[in-house]
């Protein structure tokens, strides 16, 4: 009793396989098409709409103080680059520790859920009404009530962050396969064991979805939350700067500093995806690339 | 129909101490249906047991009272050598569907039981692998489940089952999503892992021709309530092949089954 003939598919592919037909050909041309093209047209597209925005500003004679060209936003980015670089760090502390925060509370709150059914009764409507409520109306209350600007922050982001963490990760925790749930009672897995071996590792998937958004949105609830809090004191972040130069009609400065929260919402969000898919590619249908 | 019940099957098996006897066991669903009812059944030791029957006639029902992952609504379960209360009844449990973690690579899903009994990979390597050999496999222990044909998967999930060397081994329609020539293979490699290891096997089918192909004793049960209906032994020696299947025996056996299912099923072709 061999796997021969399991096998034979994988053997195929390694022997020398006859030319394939023009079909095929046609097939993997489009292939490496796509490949390039993925990239290309945006960048691209990116560059016309520069070019037009550029040749708009100088074919009409905009003021920069009403639009500023492509130019001069560069300039005011290096220019600015000792104020900006600052509070791009301010706010990417705030987002990143939001994130932290919001991972680790949705998922121990998704565990705790997952323990028992009359928690999770009791307390997902109050993460639901956290969610639902926008964080804008509450966060004046929180900078009333937390004395400490960089907290207030955090609460922010992390509000609007870690709810779709908990959501994600509650639902994969409950969609671990029931047949292997069998297979755990059968062999008198203890609920701890279950939970390590079985509804975490079919829960990940789910979890990191939920993580690509909470990032995007622990920058958006810091970027608000330092909109509400306004200005004052330390800890300045993209958010006040945007404020600050819009009071001067520094248009070119507020179109900078949003484009570096642009740039680090990318960042994030490509970082997240590389870590979803070196976490997944051994086994999940969404990091498995196919022939057909 | 009913052909004789009392005198148990089994080739070899002599009438000892059952492993596993049912006793007026039923089951009884929330919504009122009867999934079981009055079932009564020895398992002799080493028997390999078919249980045959149409949909709804309580056979997986029967295998999941066995396997302790249903309660019984009424009747008993004994294991006669084991003592009173035991929970660990040395048994392993072949799903319909191979049922692998599909996170996890094909050595650490054959590792799972001994995991789960404190056993590190290191100290379950020797009896991992060895599991993985009796199935064809020992080259895969690095693969995927995704990587694998299905063929292959429930040959792992076999393993799965035989590394904690079990004493009974409960099948549910193990094989019924494969396809025919897969399915001939995996039967006869079972039957050959049988004879070698002599566990006692109870294996729930749909098909007549693989109960009869494998058992020894084939319990045939009706639906509505589920129920035993007949208990028919297979009396052809073991090492069966493909000259087993071709042969006089096989087919009058297969005629016999049939007419007893039919006779279950209450005369009409109606559903399988």
């Amino acid at each position: 009793m061999t796997a021969n003939t399991d096998m034979s598919q994988r053997l195929d592919q390694a022997d020398d396989t006859p030319p394939i037909d023009p079909a095929e050909a046609r097939k993997a041309r489009r292939a490496r098409i796509d490949r390039v093209a993925r990239w290309l047209l945006p960048v691209l597209v990116m560059l016309g709409t520069v070019g037009l925005w550029q040749w708009y500003v100088d074919a009409y004679n905009v003021p920069h103080y009403i639009l500023p060209g492509p130019d001069r936003v560069v300039d005011a980015l290096v220019k600015d680059w000792s104020t900006l670089w600052p509070a791009l760090l301010i706010t990417l502390q705030i987002t990143l520790g939001a994130l932290i925060i919001a991972t680790v509370g949705g998922v121990g709150l998704a565990v705790l859920f997952a323990q028992s059914k009359w928690v999770e009764m009791s307390f997902f409507p109050y993460a639901v009404i956290l969610q639902v409520t926008p964080v804008i109306v509450i966060a004046p209350l929180i900078f009333i009530y937390v004395p400490s600007k960089i907290v207030g922050l955090l609460i922010c982001a992390w509000i609007v962050a870690f709810f779709p963490i908990l959501s994600n990760t509650t639902l994969g925790l409950n969609s671990a396969d029931h047949n292997l749930r069998n297979l755990f009672q059968l062999y008198g897995a203890s609920r701890w064991q279950t939970l390590r071996y079985l509804r975490l590792p079919a829960a990940l998937p789910y979890f990191l979805g939920g993580l690509k958004i909470a990032g995007g949105l622990s920058l958006i609830g810091a970027i608000v939350a330092e909109f509400v809090a306004g200005t004052g004191g330390l800890g300045s972040g993209l958010a006040f700067k945007i404020l600050e130069a819009s009071y001067r009609l520094n248009i070119p400065r507020m179109f900078a500093a949003i484009l570096l929260i642009s740039a680090t919402g990318i960042i994030i969000f490509a970082s997240l995806s590389i870590l979803s898919h070196l976490m997944l590619r051994h086994w999940h249908e969404s990091a498995i690339k196919r022939d057909t | 129909m009913i052909a004789d019940g009392s005198s148990l099957a089994g080739s070899e098996s002599s009438p000892r101490t059952p492993i596993v006897s049912l006793q007026r066991v039923t089951k009884t669903f929330s919504n009122a249906t009867v999934a079981l009812k009055d079932m009564t059944l020895d398992i002799g030791q080493g028997e390999f047991v078919s249980l045959l029957g149409p949909s709804g006639c309580g056979k997986s029902t029967a295998l999941r009272i066995i396997a302790g992952l249903s309660g019984a609504s009424g009747g008993r379960l004994v294991w006669p050598n084991e003592r009173p209360g035991s929970r660990d009844h040395e048994i392993s449990f072949v799903f319909q569907e191979p049922t692998l973690m599909p996170w996890a690579t094909v050595f650490a899903n054959v590792h799972l039981p001994l995991k789960l009994k404190g056993e590190s990979a290191g100290q379950a390597r020797g009896r991992v692998m060895e599991a993985l050999e009796m199935v064809g496999l020992e080259g895969f222990a690095d693969s995927y489940p995704r990587e694998l044909s299905g063929g292959m998967k429930m040959r792992v999930s076999i393993a799965r089952a035989l590394v904690t060397k079990p004493k009974l081994l409960l099948m549910d329609e193990p094989f019924a999503a494969l396809d025919e020539i897969t399915r001939f293979r995996l039967n006869n490699d079972l039957l050959r892992l049988w004879e070698e290891f002599g566990w006692t096997v109870i294996f729930v089918t749909h098909s007549v021709f693989e109960s009869v192909y494998l058992s020894n004793r084939i319990v045939v049960m009706a639906a509505r309530p589920g129920r035993v209906v007949a208990d028919l032994a297979v009396n052809a020696p073991y090492p069966r092949d493909e000259t087993f299947r071709t042969s006089h025996a096989y087919s009058d056996h297969c005629r016999q089954a049939s007419d007893a299912l039919q006779a279950a099923m209450g005369g009409d072709d109606g559903q399988h």
